[in-house]
């Protein structure tokens, strides 16, 4: 018996939710990037199910989560060189004592 | 055998290998060396007597040409036994070169709607085109060129700069090649040639405002009736796909279609006619004109450049035949403009406006005769016009050398002091009014038999959109305007030559110098004998287009016009001989005023561009700054700004500076978004993927 997609479609939007709440919530830059990461891995869960439901003989999809993993490397890096940033420039990682966009 | 025709190309070539000579002297001389100064006019007189004496030969080959081509389509019975008839084409003189050549032969146009035509081939060509027409104004114009050239010798003597020599070169090579083009695309280019020297030559004392802006008004306006012509060209060479005259006439006649009505490309080309020629209501720069130097006036506003509306309707006038009812339209706007212009000359004070006004009123005429299908009288006129026009331009040239003012009413009492320009400017005035027997009269003569003719219905081309009550109409007005030119010309002559000085300088008067009376003893003489050479010649070569007229009728309309030329003459003697202080016409009051004011044609066209136009432009200025860029442009920008400040409000909210909140508030709408787009998909599109 084969699962619904309706089930994996359930947990990537759960997964992408936690990632977004995080993203939003957690003072600690290390935590939001975090979160970020996990909503790009629920983008590639939908990805995933949805070549394996629809689209099996094509390798668009495949693709498309490669490139994202790929993507989500280079942003983990880039993202952790901010935050490195952010804490000699400001001696904390913590987004609510960093606030040079307030007008 | 080398005639004087195949070397008809040097008439133009002279001219302009005298352009290139004194542009030269003045490049390797300097401008104001006298050497340039005193060579450049030799230079161009030596090249005029040139193409003078090769025109001379062409003109008489071309009318044995054309005696021979008579008699040999009488021997053989040919094509034009019948008298009315004129020579084809091919009988003149006729040589081109190809000058743009298409790559493969094109197909036929692709105008659907008309039927099908014969095969074009679409090569311009260039060339010469000998037939008397051209015969003729080839040796008129370089005969007045080179009259006005003696006499510019004494008239310019004091200007520092050789140019005036250089324009008139280029000048007269533009007229020659107008005249002598073999197609109407040639003849266009030349066309707008002559536009530039009457440009250039106008304000020729360019540091007069007067000058400059009469002569940036006439480059205009005349510019304006250009557009005409350049259309009527465009049409014929989609219709036709080649421009020669021989061609057109043969495709005109034979009644091949044309892609707009032959009435429209006919009206195209008067439009054209009307802005050079100085026809109502595009008159308006030939009076403004006369700021250029007075060789200049005789010779392009009077003789040549202005004639050549009237030589450009004459050699397109199988297209006119074509369409009677732009013939109505040539012989009515002709008429009004006669009349009109004649009541203008009759309060002017300035001596070369009154000419100025007189010119636009004989060319006015000149359109008549033409519109009322009698193009061998109009151009007779021409010819005659140019002569008597020229000598009496240059009379006035030389009483303002010598007066130093153009008011007559500063003048008076000079007929003791210059008696060669007095009595040349006679002759000249006579003949203008028409008196027996100077050339005048003859020409003036045979354009009211055609005018009678069409009163009487004998012409057949004109007959059904001419009725005779309207040809009566136009014989009215034609006959009026003998009267008022008879009236004027003698009111100038009287005012100019008779009575007391009434100025200082008018009393210091002396003779002009020998180079300028040269001028005007020959051109004297030509008005005085043309009439007499020239007539047998002319009526000879171009035959009436009109049905035999009476000679009972003939007579009767001479003795009027006579008549009315002579009471004009004692009328303006009875009331100017006794040098009036003020001006007698005042009395007429209204109508005085409507003379002295131009008829407010001048404050229409003011009016016309000062509050119609730009009140218009001041409109579209107000629509695009304020609604294009104030409204649209602007409004974008203040509209998309005035969303970012509210939304910054909302974005920042109660945490000013958190970016996790910027980003919570960025997810907020972007959900907002896809549910709305989800809905919108799923209520009206199918979705392949979805909907499965």
């Amino acid at each position: 018996m084969m699962i619904p997609i309706t089930g994996y479609l359930l947990v990537s939007m759960a997964l992408f939710a936690v990632g977004a709440a995080a993203l939003i919530s957690r003072r600690n830059a290390v935590a939001a990037l975090m979160g970020v990461e996990l909503m790009l891995n629920a983008a590639n869960l939908n990805f995933v199910a949805a070549w394996r439901y629809y689209w099996p003989q094509q390798m668009d999809a495949q693709i498309a989560v490669l490139i994202v993993i790929a993507v989500a490397a280079a942003e983990a890096a880039v993202g952790l060189a901010i935050v490195l940033n952010l804490y000699r420039r400001f001696g904390t990682v913590d987004l609510e004592q960093i606030r040079l966009m307030r007008g | 055998m080398t005639t004087f025709s195949d070397y008809s190309w040097l008439i133009v070539g002279l001219p302009v290998l005298s352009f290139v000579l004194v542009a030269l002297a003045i490049i390797v001389a300097g401008k104001t060396q006298r050497f340039s100064r005193a060579v450049a006019p030799w230079v161009l007189i030596v090249c005029l007597i040139a193409a003078l004496v090769i025109s001379l030969g062409s003109l008489r080959e071309t009318l044995g040409r054309e005696a021979h081509s008579k008699v040999v389509a009488e021997e053989t019975g040919g094509s034009f036994t019948h008298e009315n008839e004129q020579p084809p084409f091919s009988a003149w003189y006729q040589k081109s070169i190809d000058w743009l050549v298409p790559e493969a032969p094109t197909a036929q146009p692709a105008t659907s709607i008309v039927t099908p035509r014969p095969p074009i081939d679409r090569t311009l060509r260039v060339g010469v085109l000998l037939d008397p027409l051209a015969a003729v104004m080839l040796v008129v114009v370089l005969l007045v060129s080179l009259l006005v050239q003696i006499y510019s010798f004494g008239y310019m003597k004091r200007e520092e700069h050789p140019r005036f020599y250089l324009f008139m070169s280029l000048f007269t090579a533009s007229m020659l090649g107008l005249v002598i083009s073999s197609s109407l695309l040639m003849l266009f280019i030349f066309w707008e040639l002559v536009g530039l020297c009457s440009y250039l030559l106008i304000g020729f004392w360019y540091q007069k405002p007067e000058a400059a802006r009469a002569a940036i008004k006439a480059f205009v306006v005349t510019r304006f009736g250009d557009l005409g012509l350049l259309f009527a060209v465009v049409f014929l060479w989609l219709s036709y796909g080649d421009l020669s005259f021989s061609a057109l006439t043969i495709a005109v006649k034979g009644g091949v279609p044309s892609v707009v009505p032959l009435t429209a490309i006919a009206l195209l080309i008067f439009f054209g006619a009307m802005g050079k020629s100085a026809q109502f209501p595009l008159h308006i720069w030939l009076p403004d004109a006369m700021e250029g130097p007075t060789s200049v006036s005789a010779l392009i506003h009077a003789a040549t450049m202005v004639a050549a509306g009237i030589y450009l309707v004459a050699r397109t006038f199988f297209i006119f035949e074509m369409a009677p009812s732009a013939l109505l339209v040539v012989a009515l706007i002709g008429a009004f403009t006669a009349l009109f212009a004649a009541t203008i000359a009759m309060a002017q004070v300035d001596m070369k406006k009154v000419m100025a006004y007189s010119t636009i009123s004989q060319l006015g005429y000149m359109m008549m005769g033409l519109g009322l299908a009698a193009p061998a009288a109009a151009f007779f006129h021409l010819t005659t016009h140019a002569f008597f026009k020229a000598l009496l331009f240059l009379t006035a040239g030389s009483v303002i050398h010598a007066v130093h003012t153009q008011n007559i009413w500063e003048m008076g009492g000079l007929y003791k002091k210059m008696k060669v320009t007095a009595i040349t400017c006679l002759i000249g005035g006579l003949a203008l009014a028409g008196i027996f027997p100077l050339a005048g009269f003859f020409s003036k003569d045979k354009l009211l038999e055609g005018a009678l003719a069409v009163a009487l219905g004998k012409t057949a081309d004109v007959a059904n959109v001419i009725s005779p009550g309207l040809g009566w109409l136009i014989l009215i007005v034609a006959l009026l305007t003998v009267l008022m030119t008879a009236f004027y010309t003698t009111r100038m002559w009287t005012l100019v030559f008779l009575g007391k000085p009434r100025s200082h300088e008018a009393e210091h008067a002396h003779e002009s110098p020998p180079s300028m009376t040269f001028s005007l003893i020959v051109l004297a003489a030509v008005t005085l004998v043309s009439g007499f050479l020239v007539v047998p010649h002319l009526t000879g070569m171009i035959a009436p287009e009109h049905e035999a007229l009476d000679p009972m009728q003939i007579y009767m309309m001479t003795g009027v016009s006579l008549l009315l030329a002579l009471t004009g003459i004692a009328w303006g003697y009875r009331v100017y001989a006794k040098a009036p202080a003020r001006e007698p016409l005042r009395k007429l009051g209204f109508i005085y005023a409507g003379m002295t004011n131009l008829w407010w044609v001048n404050a229409f066209f003011v009016w016309l561009a000062g509050t119609v136009v730009l009140g218009l432009a001041s409109f579209i200025r107000w629509f695009d700054k304020a609604v294009i860029d104030g409204g649209l442009v602007d409004g974008t920008a203040w509209v998309t700004g005035r969303i970012g400040h509210t939304f910054r409000r909302v974005g920042a909210g109660p945490l000013p500076g958190q970016l996790q909140y910027y980003a919570f508030v960025i997810f907020l709408i972007a959900v907002l978004v896809i549910l709305g787009m989800s809905a919108f998909a799923s209520t009206h599109l199918s979705m392949g993927v979805l909907g499965r």
